[in-house]
């Protein structure tokens, strides 16, 4: 074996072993650490928002803003997509 | 990009009211169903792409103006920061859901608990889906045109 594969061989065990670490100490599902904003959000979410979809209303009310940026990205892209196929469209 | 053949064409005819349908439906039930405008905004785009492939670019430019496609995702965008600038005037902060529990338009608080739903509920969120939804059409549907108009074959080129 050459150096480059004891090295390629090192990082990907490596890598791997983050990623083996990572499976088995991640929490039980449905069990998160923190659940006083789930709880929070489950609870309140229809009687404040009005929306009986919690996700629809978390994404558009209790996290607006993201929904922001998710809508300023696209506008962004396909700015720059017309932009650059413009030319080609003449 | 040209057209394909007559069958795909009838067929793509007879889905693409039904896919739009389907699309706005999750558009405006986004505050109750699973989707949204993202969502149902994609799956109307995807439908508009259906047509552009089977109908050919020339044929829909010459319908469709990717101009107008700009002004509409424009239109939807300057909706939705409209709308949460609304809530800063009328509630205490950007994106206050000003509109719930006045019992006007989308105002109604339905019921606690899991029930069947109501869709003049949601306050502010379903005009948000429909300025989302109508930015994501125009958007997407801007992309795939104006990809598939610039790369159609030198003949085809009027």
């Amino acid at each position: 074996m050459s150096r480059r594969d004891i090295a390629a061989v090192l990082s990907f065990s490596i890598v791997a072993m983050f990623f083996i670490f990572g499976a088995l100490m991640i929490h039980p599902f449905g069990a998160p650490d923190e659940t006083g904003m789930d709880d929070n959000i489950i609870t309140n979410a229809q009687t404040e928002t009005g929306a009986n979809n919690a996700v629809t209303s978390v994404v558009f009310d209790y996290r607006g803003f993201d929904t922001l940026g998710e809508a300023t990205i696209l506008f962004t892209a396909v700015a720059a997509v017309i932009m650059i196929f413009r030319r080609l469209n003449k | 990009m040209s057209g394909m053949s007559k069958i795909v064409k009838t067929i793509s005819s007879i889905t693409f009211p039904l896919i739009t349908i389907y699309g706005l439906y999750v558009i405006a039930h986004g505050h109750l169903t699973p989707g949204g405008g993202f969502q149902g905004g994609a799956i109307v785009a995807s439908g508009c792409a259906m047509m552009l492939v089977s109908y050919g670019s020339i044929w829909i430019v010459s319908r469709v103006k990717e101009k107008n496609l700009s002004i509409l995702e424009s239109l939807g965008a300057v909706c939705f920061i409209l709308l949460a600038l609304l809530g800063l005037g009328f509630g205490a902060v950007f994106f206050n859901n000003f509109l719930v529990g006045t019992n006007s338009l989308f105002g109604v608080v339905p019921a606690a608990g899991s029930g069947l739903a109501d869709i003049n509920t949601g306050g502010v969120i379903p005009l948000m889906n429909f300025a989302v939804g109508l930015k994501v059409i125009a958007g997407l549907f801007g992309i795939v045109l104006v990809m598939a108009h610039a790369s159609r074959t030198k003949g085809e080129k009027k």
